[in-house]
């Protein structure tokens, strides 16, 4: 049945014998955490080729924004990534504050960085569980998933949802965070410190988690330059690149934080990173909290936006890597072109090369160690 | 004659009837051990404490459609839950749950079990083949390679028991262990008690060592075409598996029905706690530990538990020879 | 007794099994007069990830598998072989322990054997 082209493996491959097969992992699978479908060419347990196919969550997303004025895509910007909706909306929201040169006042800014920075927690415990889920173990997935529900119930106390936020206005929050959300957050930080070793103990150390990770999918920092690739994949070749260090936006340069880097740009490189960031982030959190200014948290800005002439670029640091918002506009109500570059995607497109030769239980560790958000790569 | 046959039947009756009891709430235990381990109640809806949840279970999967699937091998894959229920259901024969208390208690008993436990993965197998898909496929295949492999290490832990007790006789190995200085083979056997627990999660595709059914790779491995019933024997298979392997392990190492004290009226108990105890232990290290990669398994069950297990079988011969003598 | 060659345990053996496989087999005939059945070409076909099968799995495979069917085959004949010594060691005493090492030396220079050509490594 090869009259489907999507069904033929589109890469010529040196001959192996004719004991090869094809195994169709998705659109509906397990492993691969949304509708990704993934051709592979295996013999035996071990995989010769692994060629994803995309599109089936496609919803055209950069058309639809041509066609809506910039406040009516900010809620589209969280369907992307539903993980960091937060980072979409900030990327939105900074990049037509750049535009229209819009102020923001302080006190929105460290609201923005509390909640984006619990964002990327919450994001980063999420891929914790799913990742070790991928390995087989269950019980990982289940403790980091009480430990994120105590976010989204705070996020839900100052955005009102759980998941798809919207919350950042051009110029601005929604609403201004109260003096108990903030005790709250503090709580929460200490609280996190307290469980984080409990989560080492439980998977770090283990022999047969270090077996199925170390070494295993290890990219090279040329591959990664090559490939595009960024976020925590990137950090974890040794390459010391943040947006948030290296091109600051918001006001992360306010905030002393490391970037956390490893060496073998392996699956466990990118878990232990992973694990750090979250502390970083925890440390983010904490002086934003100790330092928030009072004032205004919404400057002046008109409630239909028409955008001078001009194109912008606007760079974020997603909890998956590199987000950039590119909008061209022609004046009026709504942008002329609208460009994302997501993480996700160019993260995606090194697999192809991580998987050949591997086994089929590291590929799919591998798949899970990249933390793919198919919504976001499909758009 | 006649009489003897009846009470024979009466006697397998009942004792089906337990072991099916102690199935269905060994799932239940199952589902509140891992889910107080993972910060969460387990069953709570179905009766206090969700008591009834492996009824509701059973007749949920008894009236689910039976979903053949077009390209399956028929009578294969008719046959292939059946062997594995009936070849795990068969090995409870010979065990003896207190002194005297077996369905049968003949010469061979460990042997019989072994041969059962093989018959059981060869279930597995046919099931795999039988489905014509190529996750079941693999899942077979898998499971194919990792019976027969842990097969041998289980073999060799247990010759050091034999050794020691003289006799392939379940009831005669407990007795033999009772007279035996520590009163339990786990303490002088503890290298084949090692490899035997080890062997025996691999034995029954628990994890860390459910490869033929691990759902992040292969869905659900052999028994992805089935539904319903027939998926529910492969399910009551696995878990009378479970129980059997316990049963072994309770009576070559941790002295079967023997305990410190006899208790009136309830012979069973010694004999029950340590099975649930082994059966807490497939649970507890199903919550913790990750899933070993498959040419990892391999290499466990071939270059680490068989020279562990044949170094035993040496260790227990010098020590009878020379030092216990 | 002549003639009753079969022992009585093990007639409760099988009585056991017929049980077994009369509960299986009830199960899954009785129930079927119970259940729904409204099968369709979508649900009857093989699983594949939601595609369509590209091709059965009848294909040839790794040749890795028979290898360690083989190594199956040999190695357990031989633990076979170790039971029924294993069961009498005590009556045949050190004559029995060196005959058993012997043994067990010729099983393992087959193990190392297997191992140094890479039998016991997984790989393609």
């Amino acid at each position: 049945m090869t009259t489907n082209p999507a069904t033929t493996i589109r890469h010529s491959l040196e001959p192996i014998g004719d004991e090869s097969f094809i195994l169709n992992l998705g659109p509906q699978h397990p492993g691969t955490h949304g509708v990704l479908r993934i051709i592979v060419k295996m013999d035996g347990e071990y995989v010769l080729d692994a060629d994803p196919v995309l599109g089936y969550g496609h919803r055209m997303q950069e058309k639809i924004a041509e066609n809506m004025t910039y406040s009516q895509m900010l809620p589209y910007m969280a369907r992307m990534d539903y993980l960091a909706a937060l980072s979409y909306n900030q990327a939105w929201v900074c990049a037509v504050e750049k535009l229209c040169e819009y102020e923001v006042p302080d006190r929105a800014e460290y609201i923005r960085i509390i909640t984006v920075e619990l964002n990327r927690i919450s994001s980063h415990l999420l891929w914790y569980g799913a990742f070790l889920l991928d390995l087989g173990a269950f019980t990982p997935f289940l403790q980091a998933f009480a430990d994120r529900e105590k976010i989204l119930d705070l996020l839900e106390s100052v955005t009102g949802s759980r998941l798809t936020y919207c919350y950042y206005r051009f110029g601005g929050v929604f609403q201004d965070i109260t003096d108990s959300f903030l005790c709250n957050v503090m709580d929460y930080i200490k609280y996190l410190r307290e469980r984080l070793p409990s989560y080492h103990d439980l998977v770090s150390g283990n022999v047969i988690f270090q077996h199925r990770t170390s070494g295993i999918g290890a990219i090279t920092c040329s591959d990664a330059a090559e490939y595009g690739v960024t976020g925590p994949i990137l950090r974890g070749t040794g390459i010391s690149y943040d947006v948030r260090r290296n091109e600051p936006y918001s006001i992360y340069q306010r905030f002393h934080f490391e970037v956390p880097t490893g060496e073998t740009g392996g699956c466990q490189a990118r878990y232990t990173v992973r694990m750090q960031e979250i502390e970083q982030s925890l440390n983010i959190i904490e002086q934003a909290v100790t330092t928030i200014p009072d004032g205004p948290i919404k400057s002046k800005v008109p409630k239909i936006i028409k955008a001078p002439e001009g194109e912008v670029a606007m760079a974020v640091e997603t909890p998956r890597g590199e987000l950039v918002v590119y909008i061209v506009s022609r004046g009026g109500k709504t942008p002329y072109r609208v460009k994302f570059r997501v993480p996700s995607f160019s993260n995606l497109s090194i697999f192809q090369k991580l998987a050949r030769g591997k086994l089929l239980q590291d590929v799919l560790g591998i798949l899970g160690s990249l933390d793919l958000v198919i919504p976001e790569i499909d758009r | 004659m006649v009489i003897e046959i009846l009470l024979t039947i009466l006697l397998i009756v009942v004792v089906f009837s337990v072991i099916m009891l102690h199935v269905a709430y060994a799932t239940y235990f199952e589902r509140k051990v891992i889910g107080h381990m993972q910060v969460r109640m387990g069953p709570m809806r179905v009766g206090p404490h969700g008591l009834l949840q492996p009824i509701a279970d059973g007749i949920k999967l008894f009236f689910k459609e039976d979903v053949f699937p077009e390209t399956a091998d028929k009578p294969t894959f008719y046959a292939a839950p059946i062997i594995c229920l009936v070849a795990a259901l068969t090995s409870i024969a010979v065990i003896p749950f207190w002194e005297g208390m077996a369905i049968s208690d003949i010469n061979i008993g460990l042997l019989f079990i072994l041969a059962m436990s093989s018959l059981a993965g060869w279930g597995v197998v046919l099931a795999g083949w039988a489905s014509n898909s190529k996750y079941a496929f693999l899942g077979g295949l898998r499971a194919s390679a990792q019976i027969i492999s842990y097969e041998i290490a289980m073999g060799l832990s247990i010759v050091g028991v034999m050794m020691m007790a003289g006799s392939l006789n379940m009831s005669e190995i407990v007795k033999a262990q009772a007279q035996s200085p520590f009163g339990i083979y786990a303490i002088p056997q503890v290298l084949g008690f090692f490899v035997f627990l080890v062997a025996m999660l691999a034995e029954t595709n628990r994890t860390p060592f459910d490869m033929p059914e691990c759902e992040s790779e292969l869905v659900a491995g052999y028994c992805t075409e089935y539904a319903g019933f027939r998926f529910a024997l492969f399910f009551l298979g696995e878990y009378v598996g479970m129980i059997v392997m316990a049963s072994v392990g309770t009576i070559c190492f941790l002295g079967g029905w023997t305990g410190p004290f006899e208790v009136p009226f309830f012979p069973i108990i010694w004999f029950m706690l340590k099975v649930y105890f082994l059966i807490f232990f497939f649970y507890w290290v199903r919550a913790t530990l990750p899933r070993y990669r498959y040419d990892q398994i391999m290499a466990l069950g071939w270059k680490v538990l068989i020279p562990l297990a044949l170094g035993n079988v040496i260790l227990t011969g010098i020590m009878k020879t020379f030092v216990w003598h | 007794m002549p003639g009753s060659y079969l022992p009585s345990d093990y007639m409760s053996v099988l009585f056991l099994l017929l049980f077994a496989l009369g509960f299986g087999v009830a199960a899954i005939a009785l129930g079927q007069l119970l259940r729904l059945r409204r099968p369709y070409h979508e649900k009857l076909v093989a699983y594949e990830s939601g595609n369509e099968p590209t091709e059965l799995p009848r294909f040839r495979f790794s040749v890795k598998f028979y290898l360690i069917a083989i190594l199956f085959a040999v190695f357990d004949v031989e633990c076979i072989f170790l039971y029924p010594w294993a069961i009498v060691y005590d009556k045949l005493g050190l004559f029995a322990f060196a005959e058993m090492l012997i043994f067990i030396f010729l099983l393992l220079a087959g193990y190392v054997y297997a191992w140094g050509k890479g039998a016991l490594t997984w790989e393609r």
